[in-house]
């Protein structure tokens, strides 16, 4: 089980939200070529070790936050 | 078979159990070279039915397969050993049927009995939408000469007398896409008999030597790596290697080794969990899926049911197991088969499966010169394994992609010309 600390809602199991995945950074969609775009739809890092990745609480506050995950033992430390 | 392998038969078994004397090894321990043709990452069922086809089809025998652990450790030991062919997009159908068909005379051809048992495959539909989507598949399948066809419940019950096929339950069984040609293969021995019949070839398997870097030149990124470089050959743990052609063929670490290489992967990975139960007398004659339920269920041989999931929700390199699972998985099976409520988990398990956006694989070229993919297979590795390594082997033989993997090409991202196969190659949806 992991146990995600949201901001608003407090410590909750992971279950209760959706994990967005990584933190990508998302091109201006007026300027982008089609291969900067489908980069950033498609293409990840997936590194094993932290990253910083987003959540959605759904069944709390439903809202969107970024912590930092060690994707190899699963541990949860915040964004500072 | 080349004249130096031992051959399997009756006879030699027959002589060894009266005399009690020891099998040969399977195969070598080879010497580290430091020059091969071809570099293999990843001694799965995919590397090794590769460098097989490499060495038996195109005579290409100065190939090493390199793996981190032992043959058949990572998904082709985890995977639930399914094979079916009933896909959704044509693409996917011809490829996956030519699979079964190596599957059905691998154990002549490898000499190794792999227990390949065509028991049927049947795919539940609990609601209206899934049943409209067996009905699509099952066309697809006809279209391309497959033995596919929806089927009423009182017609499941008949294939599996076990089922709950009554209106009264919380997800009633509305019909099934029944799929007599699919089955289950004992999924080490395929590993086994590829290795063996590789390293009979020539072919050098080189276990516990992990792969640090993959080494490049001439390309855009940092050291030479990524796009409009080449590949030079790949440093281990043992040592380095120079080879003009190293393939990809992990799972699970897919994209970390193709990160060496400069080539992001479209792919995310998660763990699948699945759990065997104490053996009982036979009574499921079939595979049985459930899309809606999450699940599907086999039974052994040996009379263990074994119960696959879909992928956990978060991806992850962990595969520990959890509880959500076996709770959820507990009610899911007996939600179909209440009769077994008093049957007890024996064990738990979990594989890292390395999800790509449409659900279908990665395979051929990338735009650095040399280093091939055949990675991002999901849930669905295991089924695929011998028609991958003999295309992979083709499409590295006459270096050009094969006309049956070019729809899953890499490019196909950039290209925003997926190949959407979310309907039929997962039970998480």
């Amino acid at each position: 089980m992991i146990i995600v600390p949201c901001p608003h809602c407090g410590p909750r199991n992971s279950v209760d939200l959706r994990n967005c995945g990584e933190v990508v950074n998302r091109p201006n969609p007026d300027t982008a070529t089609l291969t900067e775009w489908r980069t950033y739809l498609y293409l990840r890092e997936n590194a094993a070790g932290w990253v910083s990745e987003t959540w959605y609480c759904r069944a709390g506050c439903r809202r969107y936050f970024t912590i930092e995950r060690n994707t190899v033992t699963n541990e949860i430390r915040d964004q500072s | 078979m080349p004249q130096h392998a031992y051959k399997y038969s009756a006879a030699k078994l027959l002589r060894h159990g009266l005399t009690r004397g020891t099998w040969p090894r399977m195969w070598r321990q080879p010497e580290f070279k430091d020059t091969y043709d071809v570099v293999i990452i990843g001694g799965g069922l995919h590397g090794l039915a590769t460098a097989y086809y490499l060495a038996t089809e195109h005579g290409i025998t100065n190939v090493a397969v390199l793996d981190k652990g032992y043959l058949g450790g990572g998904g082709s030991g985890r995977n639930t050993a399914i094979v079916r062919s009933n896909y959704l997009t044509p693409e996917g159908v011809a490829f996956y049927d030519r699979s079964l068909h190596l599957y059905n005379t691998m154990a002549d051809d490898l000499n190794l009995n792999v227990m390949f048992s065509r028991r049927g495959h049947l795919t539940l539909a609990h609601t209206d939408s899934a049943l409209r989507t067996m009905h699509w598949r099952a066309e697809v399948n006809k279209l391309q000469g497959i033995d596919s066809s929806v089927i009423d419940p009182s017609d499941v019950k008949k294939e599996a007398p076990s089922l709950d096929v009554s209106p009264n339950t919380r997800y009633p069984i509305l019909g099934a896409l029944f799929h007599p040609p699919g089955g289950t293969v004992r999924h080490d021995a395929v590993v086994w008999g590829y290795a063996r019949a590789a390293d009979h070839h020539g072919v050098h398997l080189h276990q516990q030597t992990e792969v640090l870097d993959i080494l490049c030149e001439g390309g855009t990124g940092p050291e030479g790596k990524g796009p409009g470089g080449k590949v030079t050959g790949v440093r281990t743990s043992r040592g380095d290697i120079s080879a003009p052609i190293v393939v990809n063929c992990t799972a699970g670490w897919a994209s970390l080794i193709s990160n060496m290489a400069g080539v992001p992967l479209p792919i995310t990975t998660h763990p699948l969990q699945a759990a065997v139960t104490e053996p009982t007398k036979v009574f499921l004659p079939t595979v049985v899926v459930s899309g809606s339920l999450h699940v599907y269920v086999s039974q052994t041989d040996r009379g263990e049911l074994v119960f696959g999931a879909s992928v956990d929700p978060v991806g992850t390199y962990r595969v520990n197991g959890t509880l959500e699972f076996t709770e959820e998985l507990a009610g899911h099976v007996l939600e179909l088969m209440p009769g077994i409520s008093k049957m007890r988990l024996m064990r738990q398990w979990s594989g890292l499966c390395d999800m790509t956006p449409d659900y279908s694989p990665v395979m051929g070229f990338t735009p650095v010169e040399g280093y091939l993919v055949d990675v991002g297979w999901g849930t669905y590795g295991f089924k695929a394994g011998p028609v991958s390594g003999e295309t992979m082997a083709r499409t590295i033989a006459t270096g050009k992609t094969d006309e049956m993997i070019a729809p899953f090409n890499l490019s196909r991202f950039t290209e925003g010309d997926l190949v959407g196969e979310k309907g039929a190659a997962a039970v998480g949806h």
